[in-house]
């Protein structure tokens, strides 16, 4: 008697485990947690994590618990595509949030569309890619670069200097931007590449000078940002003398800066910390819990944690977890009082934002100076620079 | 807001002022090279360590600084940076020598492979410690203004750069070419067995020496922090360069390495100015390759019998 007991109890339990492994629906949350992305990426994946976990405290998706599973992309981009691969395959997850360089998007692109899975990408970049494998919520160029070249020539900048680091984005951003420029009447005023990293800008800031802008437009990324503002503080420029718009500095990269030489500089995002509505002000309360009180939020980070909640309201319309079921929900589904505002997914894949102009101040916080008049749609292929071009 | 009003216009871009200010441009750029590469010279040149966490030890002195400007507010944190940095990384190097250079000299590759260890460890500490975002340090007041000469914006930070540098380079002249103890050094250098039989104690000038490259790296990284920024992975934008200076002044010889930093410095100044800066990086390691198709050994080759042998 007492051992077909024990087999029932035991089947029992097991069928028990399985069903509720059944209930659980996995997500992968692939990013750079070690390597030289890592200081952004870390940030993005704690907010993607912290919408999981919101959405599972408030009774999950369709009646089920979200499971976050995490991969280490480590800053090199082959590792994206073999992480990614194991996430779909192995992990069967529903849908994987992440990347940030254009370059490990590019890795990751033909193996979402390999396995026609559906990939979350949260940063602004250079437009000129529409899978039909992503959902590209970041800015296009024309949700921040342009919108940023518009309020410049509204303020009367005429002479514009282009500064970047060397790699894809900063040149495609560049390659759009000047197409706009001369088609404006505005005059470009020079353009300039440092090497990723690269730490020496004599010779730039001569070059800057000779040439005589009005403004700079700034597309250096990481710590390029750091050496240039230095320098240029030393070369005597300011922010009153010589003003820049940077494309790619936000909160966290303020505070690294400092407040002695970024103040009164300018910034381009869809989101600032510094956004006066309750979604926004919830957000940051929820997140400084969980991190500590000295964190701070960027663009990148709130795309992270809309596009989780853009999934949800998908998978709840397909009424299912199936990626091709959720891409084609996707399309129209709107999210109303986000942080960064309301925000709808167009059938390319991206979504439509709000743009905003930020003046730099203290604790690397920004000051909204300019906002764009409603949301901007947005635009894969900028029609200047690349005619023609539509998404499939 | 809005452009401020008389806003120079643009000149040509071979326009007197914009020559001017790429040769003291030149200057500038050789003088971070120099000591950025100057403590290499010491423990490559003289010792044959290939020190990987050299760029590291430029790094440590880097937050060295940014400690002393939290205990010193104002502008005299400097005066306390220097003799901290300078301090810090030669024990620092000191201990690196003791524990592991040491157990490893005639051994180059395998010094690659650990001093490589060592300067994970360090950028792993900096990031434990300081966290994986830079941390701010400003210039101070009296060094953040500009001296404006015929046109010329002059940055009083890069003038005092190339004065730390000059500082630097007289002073370890000075130490290697007229005290006993640079006299041992070069015996070291040119003969170790026989300056071994006459008496000098070469461990000790082995320790001594590795400490001192460390320390000037030390010094080198308080100035940089005034230019560049400071966070665990700077010291790897320093390493390739001070190895590229070091090889191109010819192993061995501090002058050689003082006229490869300037033969640097004013040609990448020179293509900078008539090319792109990114293109400019790649003229500058064609010319240094073709040079050194020609004259292997860099400007100035010193001949000494430990030379000889590690070729």
């Amino acid at each position: 008697m007492r051992k077909p007991l024990l087999k029932v109890l035991l089947v029992g339990g097991a069928l028990l485990g399985v069903l509720a492994q059944a209930q659980d629906v996995k997500v992968g949350v692939l990013h750079s947690l070690t390597g030289t992305m890592a200081i952004s990426e870390i940030t993005v994946a704690n907010a993607t994590e912290l919408a999981v976990e919101e959405i599972n405290a408030a009774g999950g998706v369709l009646g089920r618990k979200l499971v976050v599973v995490k991969e280490d992309g480590a800053s090199d981009w082959p590792t994206f595509a073999q992480k990614a691969e194991k996430l779909i395959q192995q992990d069967k997850v529903s849908a994987v949030f992440g990347a940030w360089t254009s370059a490990s998007r590019k890795s990751l692109l033909p193996v979402f569309e390999k396995y026609k899975h559906l990939l979350f990408y949260p940063v602004q970049f250079e437009g000129n890619e529409c899978s039909p494998n992503i959902i590209y919520s970041g800015a296009q160029p024309n949700q921040q670069a342009l919108p940023a070249l518009d309020w410049a020539l509204e303020k009367g900048y005429k002479r514009i200097f282009l500064l970047g680091s060397d790699y894809v984005y900063p040149r495609t951003a560049n390659l759009i931007l000047k197409k706009h420029i001369t088609a404006r009447g505005a005059t470009l005023a020079g353009e300039e590449y440092m090497a990723l990293g690269g730490t020496e800008f004599a010779s730039i800031i001569a070059k800057i000078k000779a040439a005589g802008p009005q403004l700079i437009i700034n597309t250096l990324n990481g710590d390029s940002n750091v050496a240039f503002f230095k320098q240029y503080k030393a070369a005597g420029y300011d922010a009153k003398r010589l003003p820049v718009v940077s494309f790619s500095i936000a909160e966290q990269e303020a505070q690294a800066i400092g407040t002695d030489l970024l103040n009164g500089q300018f910034a381009a995002w869809n989101y600032f910390q510094s956004l006066d509505n309750p979604a926004n002000k919830k957000f940051v309360a929820a997140y400084k819990k969980k991190y500590g009180a000295g964190a701070v939020i960027t663009d990148p980070m709130i795309h992270g944690y809309i596009n989780v909640y853009l999934w949800k309201a998908a998978v709840e319309k397909a009424k299912s977890f199936d990626p091709v079921a959720v891409r084609k929900a996707i399309v129209g589904v709107s999210l109303k009082d986000t942080p960064m505002g309301t925000v709808t997914v167009e059938p390319n894949g991206s979504i439509t934002q709000a743009v905003y102009i930020g003046e730099s101040g203290a604790g690397g916080q920004f000051k909204i100076l300019w906002q764009s008049k409603g949301v901007v749609k947005p635009e894969p292929y900028d029609k200047l620079a690349f005619p023609g071009k539509t998404c499939p | 807001m809005g452009p401020v009003a008389g806003t120079p216009t643009p000149r040509s871009p071979m326009n007197p002022v914009f020559v001017g200010e790429q040769l003291f441009n030149g200057f500038s750029i050789a003088s971070i090279l120099l000591l950025a590469a100057v403590g290499l010279a010491l423990s490559f040149g003289l010792m044959r360590v290939i020190n990987m966490a050299h760029g590291e030890m430029l790094m440590v002195a880097g937050y060295l600084t940014y400690l002393s400007s939290l205990w010193v507010p104002g502008p005299a944190y400097l005066l306390l940076a220097f003799p901290l940095a300078f301090a810090g990384t030669a024990l620092l190097g000191a201990l690196l020598e003791v524990s592991m250079i040491r157990r490893l000299y005639g051994r180059p590759l395998d010094t690659l492979l650990a001093t490589w260890g060592v300067s994970l460890i360090l950028q792993q500490a900096g990031r434990s410690l300081f966290g994986p975002t830079g941390v701010p340090v400003t210039a101070p007041a009296w060094l953040s203004g500009a001296l404006q000469v015929w046109g010329l914006t002059i940055p009083h930070t890069r003038l005092f750069v190339i004065a730390v540098a000059l500082a630097v380079l007289g002073g370890l002249a000075y130490l290697l070419t007229r005290t006993r103890f640079g006299m041992h050094v070069r015996a070291v250098n040119q003969g170790r067995e026989v300056a071994q039989t006459l008496g000098v104690n070469t461990r000790q000038v082995d320790l001594l020496v590795f400490a001192l490259g460390s320390g000037l790296a030390g010094i080198a990284g308080v100035a940089l922090a005034l230019l560049s920024p400071i966070n665990p992975t700077v010291g790897q934008s320093y390493i390739v360069n001070a190895f590229l200076v070091v090889i191109l002044g010819g192993i061995g010889s501090i002058a050689g390495t003082a006229l490869s930093a300037a033969a640097l410095g004013f040609f990448t100044a020179f293509t900078e100015s008539i090319t792109s800066v990114s293109l400019a990086k790649v003229l500058v390691l064609v010319l240094v390759v073709a040079f050194l198709q020609f004259r292997p050994r860099g400007f100035i080759s010193a001949r000494s019998r430990a030379l000889e042998e590690a070729a």
